[in-house]
């Protein structure tokens, strides 16, 4: 694995090792505040060109407990039509020396170019390309739902996840369907037929348009953040008659299995998809989602550019020569 | 030198022919005096340039990426004797001005004719429109009305623009994508723009424009022509039309008769075009209007764009691909190699059916007093395509490192060697 | 390739280095042994076992990745990672034994000697490992040695424990005979 792009590049082992890796790392991480220095002398750069604050520090914590150098490079707004193009910048990060370049963009596809342009030696990151993937968030939440479900072992095997709300553009729901499938969940989405993808037939998901008719049976229902605007856009008439037809509220909280916990990327809508008995309940983990990125992140990381990377094997055939 | 005697070629049919050319025109061989070339054309075969009626040549305007003059140079050395030039230059070509600008240009460069498409409205903006009279009756004669890269989505202009082409003989060229539904698309809505997160363009949304003018066209007993067919159901819906009898035609790309939209996978902008590349099944409807002439004729929409304007993030490049060069070769591979059509019939809808639909008289024929613009193509041999060696200003081909079939030997323009493949340029004129 | 160690051999030299730690340490109580996965981990279950019999009472037994503290993560691809266990009364102010199986550059119980850092203050830190094979790359040296081997070094040495490989031998390979 030389980057992760999207989670199609994960084989269901190279998941697993991840998710694995991550526990030991967040077993040590409890343990004590404590900084590894596996990642001495490598560089991280935290490349946003979207404005992320979360997802930004859970990579720069990562980074930095295992003592990389981190170099946040916040671009916003740069494309061809305004300032800085994507290779530019690409290119000036190259002759820095990355390692490793965290890329958060809001057009899908950002981070493939990246890499398949090879702009940029070191390995590429993806927190997030446009409306196409976030493959750490993915992982993430794979590893917290197996952490609550499948006591950290093995895969997701027999589980079924709602992923509710505005499915055509979220990325987190795109590299759930595929992670979680691989790792043998059933997925279910759940959306008004406007806010699915026509194709969404091909990603073997089963599609709902009634939280109500799946609520009940489901080990985890993971709600998507909807935006505001996207009423303007015509994809639901109003706020409440989405929050009455797809909100996570009280009375569909208690229709839940007993073991089965309730998931949101951040940041929340309270009021919209989730209220704020669905957001604090006993079965919310999504506080203890923001902990699990960190060790996740520190997974990859460590798994990308801890060992031997291809630069280091170019340096070692240039000492050779 | 103008007078040439082309000895040994063979004509679509396969027959062996010889063809005498005296300034400009094809002469019987008898006619031919002292003061002529002889050129053995063994194992070519010899077939009236090719004609395109939808090339963007960027000049005036964005001579970065290509102009008439590169342009024609794409032109002769992909076969084609005649290219139509599409109006969305800067300014547009929406006023008698500047389609003779572009006209007088491509005349003085003599490597090709280079007509000027004009636009339906002024600015391409869909409002009101442009003096399509002046422009008909401009030095330039233009024939076809076209704001391609934009549809003329309002019906009411587009039916008064329909009626008003009369005057003339005109066609208007509908590049039919509806704009509501195609706000910010970047590729075939399916599968695959699911898959990548990419903004889908529905094949309904240029459909639903088809059926529309289709109506509008028949209504007014005008004439049509549909830009760059792209899906199954767009064929279908000409196929309808021309069976009761509506003055529809209709093109195809060389790119949409090849490339899917699984190539957006790559996230390689070199991929994106306006229409978007569709599924397989679009591509094999295409092929098979092409063959039973649902489908008129091929037209290149030859778009070149700046190496900077395709190396960045999708969603920002630019929408385009290069054709001229690639174009014969490509519908040789999709059609002629595959079956569908035979050499002669391909060259009917790359050659003599536009120069029929766009009244260019003096292409897609080659008989005695006609003027001499034919090729030489080698069926034979095969090319590599390396786009940092194509003549067109912009590299933006999605068949770079291809091998493709069938090479482009020489070119001739009003019997003027225009491209001769053996010493890489220009010759003569 | 030719067998060094028995199994009879390996059960005295490990009972041996048992009486050793009881006897530097003046019994098992402030005793911690950590053992380097993965065969470190074994040996020091099995010294723990020696440890009961000897003295009737447990040692606190642990477990040390020192995986993340290695200096040659980036000469091959990244290694899984094992778990860390420690007792619950932690390694402050401990004997803390470290155990591995075969005793070479010194550079892991450097990269363990970097882990205990994180993890707290023993009062001593000790080395026992099964076999000493010389070829040390670091100033460190062991406590308790259950063999001395000398060897070439582009020789290497298998240790083959019982609950790992199915039996008890100790083999040098790629010995010129």
């Amino acid at each position: 694995m030389r980057d992760l792009l999207s989670i199609n590049d994960l084989t269901k082992d190279d998941a697993l090792e991840i998710l694995d890796t991550a526990v030991q790392l967040s077993a040590l991480s409890d343990s004590s505040n404590r900084k590894f220095p596996t990642l001495r002398g490598r560089t991280v750069v935290n490349l946003f060109f979207e404005d992320s604050t979360r997802t930004r520090i859970s990579f720069e914590a990562a980074a930095k407990r295992l003592s990389a150098d981190v170099i946040n490079f916040s671009a916003k707004g740069s494309s061809v039509s305004k300032g800085e193009s994507l290779k530019d910048t690409a290119l000036t990060l190259q002759a820095m020396g990355a390692d490793a370049v965290i890329i958060r963009h809001g057009s899908s596809g950002a981070p493939a170019q990246l890499a398949r342009k090879r702009w940029i030696d070191g390995a590429v990151i993806n927190a997030g390309d446009g409306t196409h993937e976030h493959p750490t968030q993915a992982l993430l939440d794979a590893f917290t739902i197996r952490r609550h479900l499948k006591k950290d072992q093995g895969d997701l095997a027999g589980l079924k996840i709602a992923v509710v709300g505005d499915v055509l553009h979220s990325r987190v729901a795109r590299s759930n369907v595929l992670l979680l499938q691989k790792l043998g969940a059933t997925v279910v989405l759940v959306a008004p037929p406007t806010l699915l993808p026509v194709g969404v037939e091909h990603w073997g998901a089963q599609v709902s348009f009634a939280i109500d008719d799946v609520i009940a049976e489901c080990d985890a229902v993971m709600m998507l953040r909807v935006q505001k605007e996207r009423m303007e856009d015509l994809f639901f008439p109003s706020e409440r008659e989405y929050a009455r037809n797809f909100g996570l509220n009280a009375a569909r909280i208690a229709e839940m299995k007993e073991s089965a916990i309730v998931m949101h990327p951040g940041p929340m809508n309270r009021g919209l998809e989730i209220t704020a008995e669905g957001a604090d309940s006993k079965r919310s983990v999504i506080v203890e989602q923001v902990a699990n990125g960190v060790s996740v992140r520190m997974a990859v990381l460590y798994l990308l550019i801890g060992g031997a990377t291809s630069r280091d094997l170019a340096a070692q055939i240039g000492d050779q020569s | 030198m103008n007078s040439w005697l082309i000895k040994n070629a063979r004509d679509l049919q396969g027959k062996d022919v010889d063809l005498a050319v005296a300034n400009g025109q094809i002469v019987h061989v008898k006619e031919l005096h002292h003061q002529y070339s002889e050129l053995d054309a063994k194992g070519l075969t010899l077939m009236p340039g090719l004609v395109d009626l939808h090339t963007h040549l960027r000049e005036p305007g964005r001579e970065d990426a290509e102009t008439v003059f590169t342009a024609s140079q794409a032109a002769v050395a992909g076969g084609y004797t005649a290219i139509s030039a599409m109006p969305n230059t800067l300014p547009v070509a929406d006023t008698a001005g500047v389609v003779e600008q572009v006209y007088r240009l491509g005349k003085s460069h003599g490597l090709c004719d280079v007509f000027p498409i004009g636009a339906v409205t002024v600015g391409q903006k869909g409002e009101q429109l442009a003096e399509l009279v002046a422009m008909n009756q401009s030095e330039a004669r233009v024939r076809i009305f076209s704001d391609d890269g934009y549809c003329v989505a309002d019906p009411l202009v587009m039916r008064r623009a329909l009626e008003y082409v009369k005057l003339f003989d005109g066609v208007v060229a509908q590049h039919a994508q509806d704009p509501r539904l195609t706000e910010n698309a970047q590729m075939n809505e399916g599968e695959v723009s699911a898959r990548l997160g990419l903004k889908g363009w529905p094949a309904v949304a240029e459909e639903a424009i088809i059926a529309r003018d289709i109506l509008l066209a028949e209504h007014v007993n005008s004439r049509l022509h549909i830009c760059h067919l792209t899906t199954a159901g767009g064929v279908e819906l000409v196929r309808q039309a021309k069976l009761r009898g509506v003055k529809v035609t209709a093109e195809v790309t060389p790119h949409h008769l090849l490339l899917t939209d699984e190539m957006a996978a790559t996230y390689d902008a070199t991929y994106k075009v306006n229409p978007p590349l569709r599924t397989e099944s679009d591509v094999q409807a295409l092929r098979r209007g092409l063959a039973d002439g649902t489908i008129d004729i091929v037209a290149t929409d030859h778009a070149p764009h700046p190496q900077e304007a395709k190396d960045c993030e999708w969603s920002a490049a630019a929408f385009g691909m290069l054709g001229l060069e690639t174009a014969f070769s490509i519908c040789y591979l999709a059609i002629v190699k595959s079956g569908l059509l035979s050499l002669a019939d391909l060259w009917q809808r790359m050659s003599i059916a536009p120069a029929k639909l766009a009244r260019y008289e003096n292409h897609g024929e080659l008989t005695v007093g006609r003027t001499a613009n034919f090729v030489l193509v080698d069926l034979n041999k095969s090319w590599k395509v390396d786009a940092g060696a194509l003549k067109s200003k912009s590299k933006n081909t999605p068949y770079d490192g291809m091998e493709l079939p069938a090479v482009v030997e020489k070119t001739f323009h009003n019997g003027v060697l225009v491209y001769d493949r053996e010493n890489q340029g220009r010759e003569g004129a | 390739m030719s067998v060094v160690l028995n199994a009879a051999e390996i059960a005295r030299a490990l009972r041996r280095i048992a009486h050793e730690i009881l006897e530097k340490n003046h019994g098992s109580s402030e005793v911690i042994l950590l053992g380097i996965p993965t065969r470190g981990v074994v040996i020091a279950q099995r010294l723990a076992q020696e440890i009961l019999g000897i003295e009737n009472a447990a040692v606190a037994l642990g477990t040390l990745d020192i995986t993340m503290y290695r200096d040659d993560l980036r000469m091959r691809a990244p290694r899984p990672l094992t778990p860390t266990q420690l007792p619950k009364t932690g390694i402050d102010a401990k004997h803390v034994v470290l155990v591995d199986d075969v005793f070479f550059s010194g550079r892991t119980v450097r990269a363990a000697l970097d882990a205990l850092t994180e993890l707290g203050r023993p009062k001593t830190v000790q080395l026992a490992v099964l076999i000493d094979r010389g070829h040390r790359e670091l100033p460190i040296r062991a406590d308790f040695v259950g063999k001395n081997i000398p060897t070439a070094k582009a020789e290497s040495v298998k240790v083959n424990l019982s609950e790992i490989d199915g039996s008890d031998e100790v083999k040098i390979e790629g010995r010129s005979m």
